[in-house]
Order: C-alpha cells, then structure tokens, then sequence
C-alpha cells in the first residue's frame, strides 16, 4: 500500500549488472521512503551502489545493469514496470535529477537556455516558444544565474562550473517537479559554490513543497541539508534515520566511521581517521555481515550470519548484530 | 570572419610549397618533352631547337618562377601534345569530374549515414552486423574491382545501365558513382557508428534522458550533432579527392574528367597539363581541409572561439 505521505517508495529494488564474470548485486533489496517535502539523504562510499539507485528511478541504468527486482512507488505507479515511454512522461516533469558534472552533464554544442527550454517543451508540446523562453528566463533568476536573459544564448563552456550546476538545476526545476534527484550535485564544486548550491536547494523546497533525495558521500551535506537519512553499503542500507538522530545515536559501526572521518576543526589534528580496509567486491561479498572484514566490533556471529535491518530506535533502523544484542553497540 | 581570414591566408605558404614539390618532381623524371613531341623518326637538332624553344634549357628556378608568375594570372601553360591552353582543357574536364564526384558522395554520404546510425542504434544485433559486414566489404574492396563487377552485372548482364558514360545521361553517371562512392559509404558508416556508440556514452545523453526526452529525440536532438565532429572531416576530404578526379572509375567508365586529363597527360609526357591538373587538385584538396575546419566551428561552439 502506497502511504500519502510519501512521494516515493521503493520496496526490495534489486538493480544488477549481469556482466560475464557473474552477476553484480549492486542495488540488492532496498526499501526506501521519500515523504512529501522533505530532503532525504543517501549516503555511502563510492560504489555502493547509491547512484545506481538513482539512475534505477530515473531509468537510466545502462546495459549489462538493469532492475532484477522490486518496485519503485510514484503516485501509485511502478516505476520499474513502466515502458520506456511511459517512464519518459514522469521523468523531468514530475521526477527531475541533477548529476554531479555539470562539466560534462550539458551537451557542448548547444545553447544552455536551449536545453533548459526543451524540457518545457517536450512535457507541454502546446507552449510556445517565446513563452517557454520567458519561463526559461525566470527560471534561471530564481536559481540565481545573475544576467539571465544574456546567460540563455551561452554555451555551456562559457560558463563556470557554479554557474553550470544552477543551469542543470533549473533545468530540473523548469517544470516544478514533485521529487527532485540531486547526485553529488557539489562534488565537483568547491566549496564556497558548494555552499552556495545547497542553499539554493533548500530554498527551492521551502518554496515550492517539492521532495529531494539527495545522493551525498559528504555527511557534512547530509547534516547542512537533510531532514533523513539512509546510509548505504554494499548495495544495501545498513542504517536509516532522522538526521539529528543519526547523528545523535549513530548505531551502525559504518556509519560510525563516516563519522569519525568528517575531519574537525580542534579534534584529533595529528591524523585523518579512516575506515580501514576497502568496499568489498560485491562479486565476492562476505558470507556474514558485509562490513564484518572492516568491522572493529564484529566477531565470530558476524562472519557467519548477515544481519536484517532492524528497529533501534523510534524511526531509526539499523543491520547490525551488535545492535540487535544490546542497543547500541 | 576575421579568423576564417586568417584560415585562408595560412594556406598560401602550403600551396607554394605544394607547387615547388610538383615542379621538383616533373623534373626528376626522366624523359625529354620536346623527343616525346616530336616522334620517333626526327634527328637530334630538331630535338635540340624545340628543347631552346620551349624554354626547357632554361635553370630550373627560372622556369618555377616563370610558371608561378602565369599560374598566379590563371595562365597554366599550353599542353605540348594538343596545343591548347591548360586551363581551357582543365575547366573542360572539370564539370564531367563534379558531376561524378557529387553524385558519389551523395551515395556515399546518405548510405552511409543511414547505415550508421542504424548499426549504432541496433548495436550487435542483426542489422548491425548485416551493415557493417557490407561496410567492411565497402572499405576493402578496390575501386576497380567494384567497377567492374558493377559494370559485368548490372550494365553487361542485366542491361540497367550503359557500359560507359554517355553525353547528357544521368542514367549513365549511376554505375561510376556508385563505383566510386561504394568506398566512401563504407567509411562513412563506420565512422558514423563507432562516434555515435561513444557519444550516446555521454553524462549529457543521461541528462537528456533524464528531462524526458525518447530514444528518437535523444539521438537525433543531442547525440548526432556531436557524433558528427569526426564524420564531417573524413566528408570533406572524400569529397576533394573524388574532386581531385577518380583515376580508375573516370578510366574504367570512360568519363573525360580530371582524372582521364591526368592519366592521358602521363601517358602522353605531356607536362604542362599534368603539372596544371595537380596543382589545380592540390587547391581543392586544401579547400576542402579549409571547409572542414570551417564547419567544425559551425557545429561545435567550442572550436568557433578558439579558430
């Protein structure tokens, strides 16, 4: 049952590449829940699989990858069942997505104001083209592009890389959308743009009541920006709750180490904490727990049992054996 | 324009040096024009006088300078054999050659590219491995074998078409266009595949995805522009060389275009008009190469500005 609350919901999504060495699990069950104006955070290391599940909404994913399983709830619609045709309709009108590269995101050879303008179109094929222009135009104030009507005969090139994150961002904003899919949109910014970006964000939520998930490895960005939280490992969420919450009784040891690497002004200055070891080979995953080879607590119950994603706390899950004993570990 | 200016003036030094390296080279080779003129049956002073007379006894850089000053006037000299003036024979030839050469890449070109885009599309399926089988085949083949299969089958065999070229019928222009574009359309094809596989690996293809657009519009709005870049200078350069006078298919069809003048020309020693149809191809082979760079800027934005 779809709950009204939420503008997204996906339950057991499976998204895998079927590649000639085997098959790669790199989306295995997710259940994922995206409320109704809120900002909600993916979280994870690179390759665990949290872009994977973006582009799985968005069918985006390219061969050998595709949905093995599982469903992805819009407005009581299965995203994951839907042809490509179908898909396309929702896709930039109700569900619009960011990437990370704004440098290589925008198509080189034509005008910026050009590709934002299309996506009015192909969604309301009976606006013209002046009026989509002026649409277009408003758009890029609002994301605050300064000189708009002079930005929308530019080439992507002649624009900085800020400058080009807030063109894309227009671009998923031109048709108010109801879900907004931000991948790492400041990762390749730096950091005063970064700022900047997520400020916008925000304020475009506030404005419009729209939700964001927002695909992050910066749990900084998480807690500058997210209402909740979801962090992902190997393909799986290991932990999920409200932001103050996580970080407040973080519960899963990985999470703990994301933590623990955000470096502090004042704290340990001598050395950068890391989580030791590295993301394992999803072809060769551990029999147990997936994190127990990297796991500071785990012992012999971890190596042979892989743990479910359980209750910790009032909204607040975890896959932990540790915690699943005795609260947190 | 003031970059397309400076285009056009860069290739002047390449045309010099172009006109020296021919005019080097004609001399190298051994052969007296003025023995070759005159036939068999005449003794050595007559050789000797028309040698005078024809300036070959003069040094070597007077007569480049000689030619270079007539050339720059549009003078390239009278053909020993025919006694006409070089550029006449060569503005004679050169419409038969254009109309070889258009048609051909006309066949090349929307073969090609249709054939391209459809194996990118179709990647390792069936009609990918139909069209590329034939590309390769296409690229392979020599021009003169395909001529003359074409010819066997289709004009011998079957009566479609004439054997030769015939004054004033495009019908008989089909069976050398073909011949000649058969090469181009092969390239074409796969250049237009491979380019276009990469491109539609772009962030920018997911982003218009992403806005909803279809397959159909993904492809043609967003990903053919960029897959061009490469196609677009291969085009150009076909197109100059099939200008520059096809010597095997204008031979085989008997089309008395460039290429013919040429062969003739060497045939006959006859050096005059085959320094004045290589010079005049080098001019169109750099046109070409100048067009290309041009269009490059026309489609991509990014080139424009550093031109």
């Amino acid at each position: 049952m779809e709950n009204e609350q939420n503008v997204l919901e996906i339950r057991g999504l499976r998204s895998y590449f079927f590649t000639e060495k085997g098959t790669v699990p790199a989306v295995d069950g997710i259940d994922l829940d995206i409320p109704r104006g809120k900002i909600v955070g993916l979280v994870g290391e690179s390759g665990c699989g949290k872009s994977m599940t973006a582009k799985s909404i968005m069918g985006l994913l390219r061969a050998p990858g595709r949905i093995a399983g599982g469903s992805v709830l819009f407005e009581g619609r299965d995203l994951a069942r839907l042809s490509d045709r179908e898909l396309r309709r929702i896709c930039g009108r109700d569900i619009s997505m960011v990437f990370q590269e704004p440098m290589t995101s925008l198509n080189p050879v034509l005008k910026v104001g050009r590709q934002v303008r299309e996506t009015l179109l192909v969604h309301d094929r009976s606006l013209n083209k002046q009026e989509a222009r002026r649409q277009v135009i408003e758009m890029f104030a609002k994301v605050g592009i300064p000189e708009p009507e002079r930005r929308y005969d530019c080439y992507p090139h002649e624009l900085s890389g800020g400058l080009r994150q807030r063109v894309m961002i227009a671009m998923a904003m031109v048709c108010r959308p109801k879900l907004l899919i931000a991948d790492e949109p400041t990762t390749a910014l730096d950091v005063t743009i970064e700022a900047q970006i997520l400020r916008l964000m925000r304020q475009l939520r506030d404005e419009t009541g729209m939700s964001v998930l927002i695909i992050t490895h910066n749990l900084g960005v998480v807690a500058e920006l997210c209402d909740l939280v979801y962090v992902m490992y190997a393909g799986r969420i290991v932990e999920q709750a409200e932001t103050f919450d996580l970080f407040d009784h973080t519960a899963h040891p990985y999470t703990r180490g994301l933590l623990a690497s955000i470096p502090r002004i004042g704290a340990n200055p001598d050395r950068l904490h890391t989580i030791p070891g590295v993301v394992p080979n999803l072809l060769h995953l551990p029999k147990g727990c997936a994190f127990c080879n990297r796991c500071e607590l785990a012992d012999e119950a971890c190596r042979t049992a892989s743990p479910e994603l359980v209750e910790v706390g009032p909204r607040h899950k975890a896959r932990c054996l540790r915690c699943q004993k005795g609260g947190n570990a | 324009m003031k970059s397309v200016l400076k285009r056009i003036v860069g290739t002047i030094p390449v045309l010099i040096g172009v006109v020296l390296l021919i005019f080097i080279m004609l001399r190298i080779i051994p052969g007296n024009a003025a023995a070759v003129l005159l036939g068999e049956h005449v003794d050595q002073a007559t050789i000797d006088r028309l040698t005078q007379s024809m300036g070959l006894n003069d040094p070597v850089i007077v007569q480049f300078f000689k030619y270079i000053g007539n050339a720059l006037q549009g003078d390239l000299g009278e053909s020993y054999r025919y006694s006409r003036p070089v550029t006449e024979m060569i503005l004679e030839a050169f419409p038969y050659t254009v109309e070889l050469a258009l048609l051909a890449a006309l066949f090349a070109w929307v073969l090609g590219l249709a054939a391209g885009v459809v194996a990118a599309i179709r990647q390792n399926r069936l009609l990918d491995r139909l069209f590329m089988g034939a590309s390769l085949m296409g690229v392979s083949m020599p021009i003169f074998m395909t001529s003359l299969l074409l010819q066997y089958f289709l004009a011998f065999r079957l009566e479609w078409f004439p054997l030769t070229m015939e004054q004033g019928s495009l019908v008989s222009m089909v069976l050398p266009a073909i011949a000649l574009g058969w090469n181009s359309a092969g390239s074409v094809a796969r250049m237009t595949r491979s380019s276009l596989i990469e491109v539609m690996q772009a962030d920018y293809i997911d982003t218009a995805r992403a806005k909803g657009l279809g397959r159909r519009a993904v492809i043609l709005g967003h990903a053919l522009k960029n897959s061009m870049l490469p196609v677009i200078t291969m085009m150009a350069l076909q197109l100059s060389s099939m200008l520059s006078g096809a010597v095997i298919t204008e031979s085989v069809f008997a089309i008395p275009g460039i290429g013919r003048l040429a062969t003739t020309a060497i045939n006959n020693r006859d050096m005059p008009v085959l320094q004045g149809t290589v010079l005049f191809t080098t001019v169109l082979v750099i046109a070409g190469n100048l067009l290309a760079d041009l269009l490059y800027g026309v489609l991509d934005p990014r080139i424009r500005k550093e031109v």
